[in-house]
Protein backbone atom coordinates (compact mmCIF):
# COMPACT_ATOMS: atom_id res chain seq x y z
CA UNK A 1 0.00 0.00 0.00
CA UNK A 2 2.89 2.46 1.04
CA UNK A 3 4.56 1.08 -2.23
CA UNK A 4 1.61 2.80 -4.35
CA UNK A 5 1.19 5.54 -2.45
CA UNK A 6 5.09 6.57 -2.90
CA UNK A 7 5.14 5.77 -6.35
CA UNK A 8 2.07 7.86 -7.25
CA UNK A 9 3.22 10.46 -5.35
CA UNK A 10 6.40 11.61 -6.90
CA UNK A 11 4.57 10.49 -10.29
CA UNK A 12 2.85 13.72 -9.61
CA UNK A 13 5.63 15.26 -9.16
CA UNK A 14 7.49 14.34 -11.37
CA UNK A 15 4.25 15.22 -13.87
CA UNK A 16 3.95 18.34 -11.64
CA UNK A 17 7.64 19.39 -12.80
CA UNK A 18 7.61 18.56 -16.69
CA UNK A 19 4.59 19.98 -17.69
CA UNK A 20 4.21 23.25 -19.05
CA UNK A 21 0.20 23.03 -19.32
CA UNK A 22 -1.73 24.56 -15.93
CA UNK A 23 -4.72 21.90 -16.22
CA UNK A 24 -2.15 18.82 -16.25
CA UNK A 25 -0.20 20.03 -13.63
CA UNK A 26 -3.34 20.61 -11.76
CA UNK A 27 -4.18 16.68 -12.55
CA UNK A 28 -0.61 16.50 -11.35
CA UNK A 29 -1.85 17.89 -7.84
CA UNK A 30 -5.18 15.26 -7.46
CA UNK A 31 -2.37 12.54 -7.97
CA UNK A 32 -0.41 14.02 -5.39
CA UNK A 33 -3.50 14.74 -2.89
CA UNK A 34 -4.49 11.15 -3.81
CA UNK A 35 -1.39 9.05 -3.14
CA UNK A 36 -1.62 10.91 0.31
CA UNK A 37 -5.29 9.74 1.39
CA UNK A 38 -3.76 6.27 0.43
CA UNK A 39 -1.58 6.91 2.78
CA UNK A 40 -4.03 7.68 5.54
CA UNK A 41 -6.53 4.91 5.12
CA UNK A 42 -3.56 2.56 4.89
CA UNK A 43 -2.32 3.90 8.37
CA UNK A 44 -5.71 4.00 9.76
CA UNK A 45 -6.35 0.63 8.33
CA UNK A 46 -2.92 -1.72 9.10
CA UNK A 47 -1.91 0.52 12.54
CA UNK A 48 -4.67 2.06 13.69
CA UNK A 49 -7.92 0.38 13.49
CA UNK A 50 -9.73 1.36 16.78
CA UNK A 51 -9.53 5.17 15.85
CA UNK A 52 -10.96 6.86 12.84
CA UNK A 53 -8.83 9.95 12.40
CA UNK A 54 -7.41 8.65 9.14
CA UNK A 55 -10.72 8.49 7.20
CA UNK A 56 -11.66 12.12 8.78
CA UNK A 57 -8.37 13.50 7.46
CA UNK A 58 -9.15 11.94 4.16
CA UNK A 59 -12.53 13.06 4.06
CA UNK A 60 -11.40 16.83 4.85
CA UNK A 61 -8.21 16.16 1.80
CA UNK A 62 -10.89 15.14 -0.32
CA UNK A 63 -12.87 18.47 0.17
CA UNK A 64 -10.52 20.88 0.36
CA UNK A 65 -8.79 19.13 -3.16
CA UNK A 66 -12.40 19.82 -4.63
CA UNK A 67 -12.73 23.32 -3.61
CA UNK A 68 -8.95 23.88 -4.81
CA UNK A 69 -9.76 22.42 -8.23
CA UNK A 70 -12.88 24.73 -8.96
CA UNK A 71 -10.66 27.81 -7.60
CA UNK A 72 -8.03 26.62 -9.81
CA UNK A 73 -10.12 25.79 -12.66
CA UNK A 74 -11.45 29.03 -12.68
CA UNK A 75 -8.16 31.19 -12.79
CA UNK A 76 -7.23 28.79 -15.42
CA UNK A 77 -10.38 29.88 -17.84
CA UNK A 78 -9.98 33.75 -16.52
CA UNK A 79 -6.55 33.74 -17.69
CA UNK A 80 -7.28 31.76 -20.92
CA UNK A 81 -9.54 34.72 -21.40
CA UNK A 82 -7.17 37.22 -21.01
CA UNK A 83 -4.01 35.38 -22.82
CA UNK A 84 -5.39 32.82 -24.99
CA UNK A 85 -2.75 30.52 -23.67
CA UNK A 86 -2.62 28.22 -20.47
CA UNK A 87 1.42 27.69 -20.29
CA UNK A 88 2.69 28.60 -17.14
CA UNK A 89 5.50 30.43 -19.39
CA UNK A 90 3.07 32.67 -20.94
CA UNK A 91 1.37 33.88 -17.43
CA UNK A 92 4.36 36.43 -16.68
CA UNK A 93 1.63 39.36 -16.22
CA UNK A 94 3.27 39.96 -12.63
CA UNK A 95 6.70 39.23 -13.23
CA UNK A 96 8.41 42.88 -12.14
CA UNK B 1 -3.94 0.30 -12.71
CA UNK B 2 -3.35 3.10 -10.66
CA UNK B 3 0.09 3.52 -11.27
CA UNK B 4 0.16 2.72 -15.11
CA UNK B 5 -3.25 5.12 -15.18
CA UNK B 6 -0.94 8.00 -12.95
CA UNK B 7 1.90 7.32 -15.32
CA UNK B 8 0.29 7.67 -18.50
CA UNK B 9 -1.80 10.60 -16.94
CA UNK B 10 1.40 12.64 -16.25
CA UNK B 11 2.95 11.92 -19.55
CA UNK B 12 0.32 11.50 -22.62
CA UNK B 13 0.81 13.97 -24.69
CA UNK B 14 -3.20 14.71 -25.74
CA UNK B 15 -4.37 16.26 -23.12
CA UNK B 16 -7.70 15.15 -23.21
CA UNK B 17 -6.13 11.27 -22.91
CA UNK B 18 -4.22 12.26 -20.08
CA UNK B 19 -7.73 13.35 -18.42
CA UNK B 20 -9.40 9.77 -19.09
CA UNK B 21 -6.25 8.32 -17.64
CA UNK B 22 -6.13 10.71 -14.59
CA UNK B 23 -9.88 8.98 -14.36
CA UNK B 24 -8.79 5.49 -14.31
CA UNK B 25 -6.46 6.08 -12.07
CA UNK B 26 -8.84 7.37 -9.31
CA UNK B 27 -10.96 4.65 -10.19
CA UNK B 28 -8.43 2.28 -8.84
CA UNK B 29 -7.93 4.00 -5.77
CA UNK B 30 -11.15 3.78 -4.95
CA UNK B 31 -11.09 -0.04 -5.82
CA UNK B 32 -8.24 0.21 -3.17
CA UNK B 33 -10.74 1.55 -0.98
CA UNK B 34 -13.30 -1.01 -1.41
CA UNK B 35 -10.61 -3.61 -0.75
CA UNK B 36 -9.72 -2.06 2.55
CA UNK B 37 -13.08 -2.30 3.37
CA UNK B 38 -13.78 1.45 3.34
CA UNK B 39 -16.86 1.77 1.44
CA UNK B 40 -17.71 5.04 2.78
CA UNK B 41 -14.60 6.28 1.74
CA UNK B 42 -14.75 4.60 -1.76
CA UNK B 43 -17.91 6.07 -2.50
CA UNK B 44 -16.90 9.55 -1.40
CA UNK B 45 -14.14 8.97 -3.81
CA UNK B 46 -16.02 8.16 -6.85
CA UNK B 47 -18.48 10.77 -6.24
CA UNK B 48 -16.21 13.66 -5.55
CA UNK B 49 -13.35 13.17 -7.68
CA UNK B 50 -14.72 10.80 -10.56
CA UNK B 51 -17.80 12.54 -10.95
CA UNK B 52 -16.65 15.81 -9.66
CA UNK B 53 -13.40 16.85 -10.63
CA UNK B 54 -12.15 15.03 -13.06
CA UNK B 55 -15.78 16.19 -15.48
CA UNK B 56 -14.60 19.62 -14.46
CA UNK B 57 -11.11 18.99 -16.12
CA UNK B 58 -12.96 17.98 -19.21
CA UNK B 59 -15.07 20.98 -19.11
CA UNK B 60 -12.00 23.02 -18.80
CA UNK B 61 -10.42 21.16 -21.53
CA UNK B 62 -13.14 21.57 -24.10
CA UNK B 63 -13.39 25.26 -23.09
CA UNK B 64 -9.31 26.29 -23.84
CA UNK B 65 -8.17 23.51 -26.12
CA UNK B 66 -9.17 22.72 -29.68
CA UNK B 67 -9.43 18.99 -29.48
CA UNK B 68 -7.52 16.70 -30.33
CA UNK B 69 -3.87 18.81 -30.83
CA UNK B 70 -0.85 17.80 -28.97
CA UNK B 71 0.87 19.79 -26.62
CA UNK B 72 4.66 20.19 -26.94
CA UNK B 73 6.99 17.84 -25.51
CA UNK B 74 8.72 19.00 -22.37
CA UNK B 75 12.05 20.42 -22.45
CA UNK B 76 14.54 17.06 -22.68
CA UNK B 77 17.02 18.40 -19.49
CA UNK B 78 13.99 19.09 -17.76
CA UNK B 79 12.36 16.11 -18.06
CA UNK B 80 15.36 13.72 -17.73
CA UNK B 81 16.41 15.71 -13.71
CA UNK B 82 12.57 15.38 -12.91
CA UNK B 83 12.51 11.80 -13.78
CA UNK B 84 15.84 11.16 -12.44
CA UNK B 85 14.54 13.02 -9.05
CA UNK B 86 11.09 11.31 -9.19
CA UNK B 87 13.13 7.91 -9.48
CA UNK B 88 15.68 8.87 -6.90
CA UNK B 89 13.29 10.27 -4.03
CA UNK B 90 10.86 6.78 -5.02
CA UNK B 91 14.00 4.70 -4.10
CA UNK B 92 15.18 6.78 -1.01
CA UNK B 93 11.59 6.49 0.52
CA UNK B 94 11.09 2.94 -0.16
CA UNK B 95 14.27 2.20 1.37
CA UNK B 96 13.21 3.19 4.37
CA UNK B 97 9.50 2.05 4.98
CA UNK B 98 10.94 -1.36 4.24
CA UNK B 99 13.80 -0.80 6.92
CA UNK B 100 11.19 0.87 9.07
CA UNK B 101 9.05 -1.63 11.29
CA UNK B 102 5.80 -0.28 12.41
CA UNK B 103 3.97 -1.51 15.25
CA UNK B 104 -0.15 -1.92 15.34
CA UNK B 105 -2.01 -1.09 17.93
CA UNK B 106 -3.67 -3.65 20.06
CA UNK B 107 -6.85 -2.31 21.14
CA UNK B 108 -10.11 -3.68 19.14
CA UNK B 109 -10.95 -2.24 16.04
CA UNK B 110 -13.57 0.50 14.87
CA UNK B 111 -16.41 -0.81 12.60
CA UNK B 112 -15.71 1.98 9.54
CA UNK B 113 -19.41 2.32 9.04
CA UNK B 114 -20.90 5.68 8.22
CA UNK B 115 -22.84 5.09 11.32
CA UNK B 116 -19.66 5.75 13.55
CA UNK B 117 -17.94 8.14 11.16
CA UNK B 118 -20.77 10.72 11.23
CA UNK B 119 -21.24 10.02 15.19
CA UNK B 120 -17.28 11.17 15.60
CA UNK B 121 -17.73 13.98 13.08
CA UNK B 122 -20.69 15.90 14.36
CA UNK B 123 -19.88 14.83 18.00
CA UNK B 124 -18.58 18.24 20.54
CA UNK B 125 -16.73 15.97 23.18
CA UNK B 126 -12.99 15.23 22.67
CA UNK B 127 -12.60 13.64 19.61
CA UNK B 128 -15.18 14.96 17.83
CA UNK B 129 -14.65 16.59 14.42
CA UNK B 130 -17.26 19.60 14.44
CA UNK B 131 -15.05 22.45 14.54
CA UNK B 132 -12.66 20.91 11.28
CA UNK B 133 -16.60 19.93 9.76
CA UNK B 134 -17.58 24.07 10.05
CA UNK B 135 -14.37 25.11 9.15
CA UNK B 136 -14.71 23.15 5.81
CA UNK B 137 -17.97 24.23 5.18
CA UNK B 138 -16.96 28.07 5.57
CA UNK B 139 -14.13 26.85 3.14
CA UNK B 140 -16.93 25.26 0.35
CA UNK B 141 -18.73 28.83 0.31
CA UNK B 142 -15.46 30.74 0.70
CA UNK B 143 -14.66 29.13 -2.65
CA UNK B 144 -18.04 28.66 -4.33
CA UNK B 145 -17.99 32.48 -3.99
CA UNK B 146 -14.80 32.74 -5.44
CA UNK B 147 -14.99 31.16 -8.26
CA UNK B 148 -18.07 33.40 -9.12
CA UNK B 149 -16.51 35.77 -8.56
CA UNK B 150 -13.04 35.59 -10.83
CA UNK B 151 -14.59 33.25 -13.69
CA UNK B 152 -17.37 36.27 -14.19
CA UNK B 153 -17.50 38.10 -17.13
CA UNK B 154 -16.88 41.61 -16.93
CA UNK B 155 -18.92 43.68 -19.45
CA UNK B 156 -17.26 45.84 -21.70
CA UNK B 157 -19.00 49.00 -22.93
CA UNK B 158 -18.47 48.36 -26.82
Amino acid sequence: MLFISTALFFIGVYGFLTRKNMITMLMAIELILNSVNINFVAFNKYLYADKLDGLFFTIFIITIAAAEAAVAIAIIIHLYRSLKSIDVDDADLMKF
Amino acid sequence: MIIGGGILAVTSRKIFRAAIYLLFSLLGIASLYFYLNYEFIAAVQIVVYVGGIVVLIIFSVFLTHASGDEMQKPVLWRALFSGLAAVFATALTLLYITEHTFIPTANAAVAPSVKNIGLQMLSTTQYGYILPFEVVSMLLLAALVGCIVIAIKIKTKE
